[in-house]
Formats: structure tokens, C-alpha cells, sequence
């Protein structure tokens, strides 16, 4: 009998035999990950449609052409400028955010605090630099639905300027309703993100985690800060590169 | 008889991830992504812009290869799921095989719609 016991205890100590965790991550951190995924295919769906779009017009507006601009210093003549220092910066945040969770498995509450301050103004810093890239885009004629004319010129010549090969009304629309779309529902995930940061940033200052002996939080929220960093590589090679 | 168990509860904390990412690591990767992000650069403003390259399939290959490899660095070191068991590798990463399928369904579905725009010249192409 006590053979048979002994056995069973053997068999439920395996990681899928009930009891704990098998995959030896906390509930709240699985249910980030579950997310996180469900949020990819949103996105992945959103830039496929794009790329089937572009794939199936014979003429697609030149991103060299729409995004030339660097919001203060020139008008035109310097595309992919203004994107690369914006992906700069959410990479750059995305690192102190790293940091912040290292020092959080320290317990180093100061250091935490200090690095989530930075990728808070990192968050902040980007968001500002999109709203610069729309607000150039609007003043172009480019809105939902809206691509720039002008009254008694053909739209041939007035869209010419952001086309290299063949010109198309209909790609113009397109591009211009996805662009705002895709970049908008990233910038509405950055937002998001700016306040779950701030959030966590003053409970870190409250002590709340120091009190609970873990920084979980602080890995959890950076976790979604990641992934909108994974969101905008994707963004910025098939909306800038390609 | 269940005193094995005691240990293994499933609220709290995990057991800390030893093997995580030191500081040293992360500045590694972080600069690896920035190389990465400068070849794309290096490749879009000194290649493709000054004529050396056409822009077409073959730079957007590489492109899309150096955007995986900056998603791979940053999900398996920032996100820390190199670290994660292996059975939750797999769930988070095998369901992409969807992506893939549709990323193939709707390469097709815009090739016939690329067929299509070229036949009829009255599709508003002005």
C-alpha cells in the first residue's frame, strides 16, 4: 500500500499533473500573453489588408514622397528622417522599460522609478512625434476619406506629387484611410500604454509593490509596452520601407 | 501523503526567473536592434535612393527578413519568452501559422484583383 502511495506522489509532481502552474508563470502574466496574441492578430490582420491592397493596385502613392518632411527644420526632400528618430525613441523606451523590470527583480525601487519616469517620457515623446506626422499629413489634404484636391485642377496633377509610377485616386484613398487607421489604433495601444506607465509609476513611488515583496506589475505592463514596440517595427517597414 | 504539493501553489509568485536578462544583456540587444534598424536605414537612404538598388521583391525580402529578426530579438529577450517553458513557447508562437495562411490567401485573393484592375481600364485610375 504504501508502495502504491508513493508512486502517485511520484506521478503528480510532473508539470502537467495538476496542482501549479505548468507552465511556471504567474495567472495574470499568461493572461497579458493571451492578450498580447489576440492583439497581434488584430494588427496582423490590419497591415495584411494593407499589403493585399497595395499588392492589388497598379499605382500606390510612394512613402518617399508623402512622408518627406522633418516638423520644424524641413518641409520636404528628407524621407524616413522623421520616422527613424521616432523609432528611436519607442526602441529607447522599450530598453528602459527593460531596465525597470530588471531593477524591479532587484527590488531596487529607486532605480525602478527612475527608469519608468524615462520610458514614460519616451511614451510621451513618441506620441507627440505622431501627432506632428498627422498633423503634416492633414495639412497635405490627406484625412479619412479625404485626399488632397484642388478646385479646377485635374487630380492627376494634384496628386502627381506622390506618385513615382502611374497615379491612382482610388490607391490615394486607400493609403490615406489605412494609414490613419493602422497608425491610429498603434497610437491608441501607445496611449494606452503611456497610462498604464503612469499608473505604475506612482504605485512604485506609493511603495504598493514594495509592501507586496514583488514587481510583477511592473513586468506585466511591460510586457504590453513591448509588444507595442513589436507593433511599430512591423508599422514602420510595410508603412515607410517597402 | 500530499505533502509534496504544499510548495506548488498556483497563486503568488513563480519561481524568479534566474536565467533573466542582466543589464549588460540588455544593452547587448538593444544593440543589436539599433544595428539592425541602421542596415534598414543604411539600405533604404544609401542604396535604394541613390539608385544603386531598384526598390522591388528583393529589398522588400530583406526588409521583411530584418523586421523578423528585430520582432525575434525583441519577443524573445525584452518579452523574456526565450526564458519561458517550452510548452508556452509553443502556445504563444504556433497559432501564427494563421497569419501565414492568410498573409497566403490574400496574396492571392490581390493577385486576382491586380488581374482584374489591368483588364478593366475604366476602374477610376486617374
Amino acid at each position: 500500500m504504501s508502495t502504491t502511495l508513493s508512486q502517485l506522489d511520484k506521478i503528480k509532481t510532473g508539470a502537467w499533473s495538476g496542482g501549479r502552474s505548468p507552465f511556471n508563470l504567474e495567472y495574470g502574466k499568461i493572461m497579458m500573453w493571451s492578450f498580447l496574441v489576440s492583439d497581434a492578430f488584430t494588427f496582423s490582420a490590419f497591415l495584411i489588408y494593407y499589403g493585399a491592397q497595395r499588392f492589388a493596385h497598379v499605382a500606390w502613392p510612394d512613402p518617399d514622397k508623402v512622408f518627406q518632411s522633418i516638423p520644424f527644420i524641413a518641409d520636404s526632400g528628407y524621407p524616413l528622417v522623421f520616422v527613424g528618430i521616432m523609432t528611436f525613441i519607442l526602441i529607447m523606451s522599450s530598453v528602459t522599460m527593460v531596465l525597470a523590470v530588471e531593477a524591479g527583480h532587484r527590488g531596487a525601487k529607486k532605480e525602478v522609478i527612475n527608469w519608468m519616469i524615462l520610458t514614460v517620457i519616451g511614451g510621451l515623446m513618441f506620441l507627440g512625434c505622431q501627432a506632428l506626422e498627422w498633423t503634416h499629413l492633414h495639412h497635405a489634404g490627406f484625412w479619412y476619406g479625404s485626399i488632397p484636391t484642388q478646385e479646377g485642377v485635374s487630380p492627376e496633377i494634384v496628386l502627381a506629387p506622390f506618385f513615382t509610377n502611374g497615379i491612382s485616386e482610388v490607391s490615394a484613398l486607400q493609403f490615406a484611410n489605412l494609414f490613419f487607421t493602422i497608425t491610429g489604433f498603434h497610437g491608441l495601444h501607445v496611449t494606452i500604454g503611456v497610462i498604464l506607465n503612469i499608473i505604475i509609476l506612482s504605485q512604485t513611488i506609493n511603495g504598493t509593490f514594495e509592501r507586496k515583496g514583488s514587481y510583477l506589475m511592473v513586468e506585466k505592463v511591460g510586457l504590453y509596452w513591448h509588444f507595442v514596440d513589436l507593433v511599430w517595427v512591423f508599422v514602420f517597414t510595410f508603412f515607410y520601407l517597402v | 501523503m500530499a505533502t509534496h504539493q504544499e510548495n506548488h501553489g498556483m497563486t503568488g509568485a513563480p519561481a524568479t526567473h534566474e536565467e533573466g536578462m542582466s543589464v549588460g544583456k540588455i544593452w547587448k540587444v538593444f544593440f543589436y536592434l539599433l544595428a539592425l534598424t541602421a542596415l534598414e536605414f543604411f539600405i533604404a537612404l544609401a542604396l535604394v535612393h541613390q539608385g544603386h538598388v531598384e526598390k522591388g521583391l528583393a529589398v522588400n525580402i530583406v526588409y521583411i527578413a530584418l523586421t523578423l529578426m528585430k520582432a525575434y530579438y525583441i519577443v524573445a529577450y525584452f518579452m523574456h519568452l526565450k526564458f519561458e517553458t517550452f510548452s508556452f513557447i509553443n502556445i504563444v508562437s504556433i497559432v501564427f501559422v494563421l497569419i501565414i495562411y492568410m498573409i497566403v490567401l490574400m496574396l492571392i485573393e490581390g493577385n486576382y484583383l491586380l488581374t482584374e484592375y489591368n483588364r478593366y481600364p475604366w476602374w477610376p485610375s486617374v
